[in-house]
This record gives C-alpha cells, structure tokens and sequence, in this order.
C-alpha cells in the first residue's frame, strides 16, 4: 500500500521525487546495458517486472485487519541487482497511480523510494550478506525478499512521519504510529512474498538452471542446486 | 509425485494459510493500510488537505477488473517465459544429460 495522491505536502514530494530520479535513471541504464551485454536475459528481466507486476496487485488480508500487498521487488534485485528494480518498479508504481488510482503522481517519487529503491537495495543487501556468511541460495532467497518487502513499508512509515510529525509525540511517535499501521501489516505479508520468490527461484532452477548460473546465482549448470540448497 | 514438487505445493499452500489466517481468526473491516494511514492523518492533521487527487479514480468495480488484469498480465508473462525455457530445455535435453532441479 503506497502513500496515496496528495498526501504528502509539496515539499516533501519534490524532495523524495529528486531522490529518486537519479536512481531511476540509473536504472533505466543498467536495464538497457542488460540488454546489450545479455540479450538471452531479456525474456527473464521481462519475468521479473512481471514478477513485481502480479505481487503488487495481490491485496492480502492481514493480522492487523487490513489488507496491504507484497512488492515483488526482490527477486529481480537478487537476479538483475538492485538498480534494474528501480526502473521496473517504478514502471510498476506508474501504472497503479494512473489508471487504479493506488499511490499516486505526486507522491510517486516517495513511493519509488521506498519500493523501487529502498526494498531492492535492503534485499540484494540482505542476499549478499547470508551467502558471504555461508547460507544456502534458498535461505538467502527467503530473507532478502521478505526483509525487503518490510523494508519497503518501513520506508513509508518513516516519509509519512517526517511529513506528518505527531503532534504530541514528533517524528519518532509518528514513526511508531505508521509503523503500526504499514510494517506490522506488512509482516505476513513479506513471509508469504518470501515463500513466493523461494517458489520461482526453485521453478527457475528447474527449467532454466543456465540462465541463473549467468546471472551468478548458482554456480555451474548441472548438479550443483543441490548441492547450493543444502 | 516427485518431492520438489511437493516442497513447491507446500510453498503454495503456507502462502494461501497465511492469508487465510486473520480473515478465519481475527476480526476486522479489512479496508487497505494506506486508507488507514489516510485516516489517521487527517484525524492527527485536521488542517492538512490533500492538495491533489488522481487524475482518473476508476469506480471500485472496474479498479478490481483492473487489478485483475494487472495481475493476469504478470502472470501470462511469467507463464511465458517458463513454457520458453521449458521447451527450450527440453530441446536442448535431447543433447545433454538431464539435470535435477533443486529438491
């Protein structure tokens, strides 16, 4: 669930919109530079957006009594590296804000931060980390896709705060305020985004073993998953 | 049925549990976190006024025919790359031995 249009005061839209721009941009270049330097992944950067693409628009009930969606956002950072994402979920952010007026135009650069930017580079982060300390390929799947998703809403938690200070308590009680609204909301929800990229990468490793060996993910094309899983 | 299989339904089925929990055991209206947050902004603010509002604000029918679609048009994408590299694998297996998926 992303802030929605108008609520964040001018200011602070045009400042989380130049934060993000240049990540865009950026992203827009490492897309293109994926392209020409691997063509053969282009089908699978597709199924990546895509990827992001069905997970936001699965609107989950949660513990709290309300409903909130996962963001999809960190299997494409753990295959393509966190700047592709901030392309494609901002492509992604773009689509809910105009046509299902969900998040908005103005807010879009804070809802790119934190979805686009933020969960991508938590999540690539947290994948980098488990495998260095020796964690399989699954587990560093499962982590860096549920703690970017919390990554994600946490972000959000933290801009409606800057911007909406609570009037008795400031910033850090509103933080805990939205936090409690989004984040814990949001806990069910990263587990279950979590178990969902642990199936694709499981699906991908079945069909096309290749492909995540190029991208690094797995070590040589044949035997070797097992061996990655254990 | 082959064990990666199951681990992979299992997958499936502790996602459908995990949103099938809080409709079976908690009660609640279920409305989205963000119209939450928007409420209690405006109880916490009350002169603050959002300053802009979509440009286009589909009705709640045609928004969950759109959000469908949304999810229909991931999902054909992704159900595409998977018959491609299913059929290029197969393709391909014909040449090389066959190896086994993570289980």
């Amino acid at each position: 669930m992303h802030i929605a249009e108008g609520y964040l005061p001018p200011l602070h839209a045009v400042a989380w919109g130049a934060a993000s721009a240049p990540f865009v941009v950026w992203g827009a270049r490492a897309v293109v530079k994926q392209i020409r330097d691997n063509p053969e992944s282009k089908l699978l950067l597709g199924a990546a957006g895509a990827f992001c693409f069905v997970l936001s628009a699965l609107k989950l009930p949660s513990v709290t009594g309300s409903c909130s969606h996962p963001t999809g956002t960190g299997f494409g950072a753990v295959l393509f590296r966190p700047p592709v994402m901030a392309l494609l979920g901002t492509i992604v952010l773009f689509f809910q804000a105009t046509l299902l007026a969900h998040g908005g135009l103005t807010t879009l650069g804070a809802n790119v931060f934190s979805m686009a930017i933020a969960g991508p580079w938590v999540a690539y982060g947290v994948f980098v980390l488990t495998r260095q300390l020796g964690g399989g390929l699954i587990p560093a799947v499962f982590l860096a896709a549920a703690l970017g998703d919390l990554a994600t809403y946490c972000v959000t938690s933290v801009q409606l705060a800057l911007a909406f200070p609570d009037p008795v308590s400031g910033v850090v009680g509103a933080v805990a305020k939205f936090g409690s609204i989004f984040a814990i909301t949001q806990i069910p929800l990263a587990i279950s985004e979590g178990l969902l990229t642990v199936l694709i990468v499981r699906l991908l490793s079945r069909v096309s073993p290749a492909e995540l060996t190029r991208l690094g993910l797995i070590k040589s094309a044949n035997p070797v998953v097992k061996e990655s899983v254990a | 049925m082959k064990r990666s299989t199951i681990v992979n339904w299992l997958l499936v089925v502790a996602v459908v549990a995990l949103a099938a929990f809080p409709l079976l055991f908690i009660s609640g209206d279920y409305g989205g976190a963000d119209g939450i947050a928007a409420e209690r902004i405006a109880a916490d603010h009350p002169d603050y006024q959002p300053w802009a509002s979509s440009l286009f604000e589909p009705s709640e029918e045609v928004a969950s025919g759109l959000f469908a679609a949304q999810a229909a048009i991931g999902a054909g994408v992704i159900g595409y790359y998977f018959g491609v590299a299913r059929t290029r694998r197969k393709l391909a297996g014909a040449v090389n031995a066959p190896s086994d998926a993570i289980d």
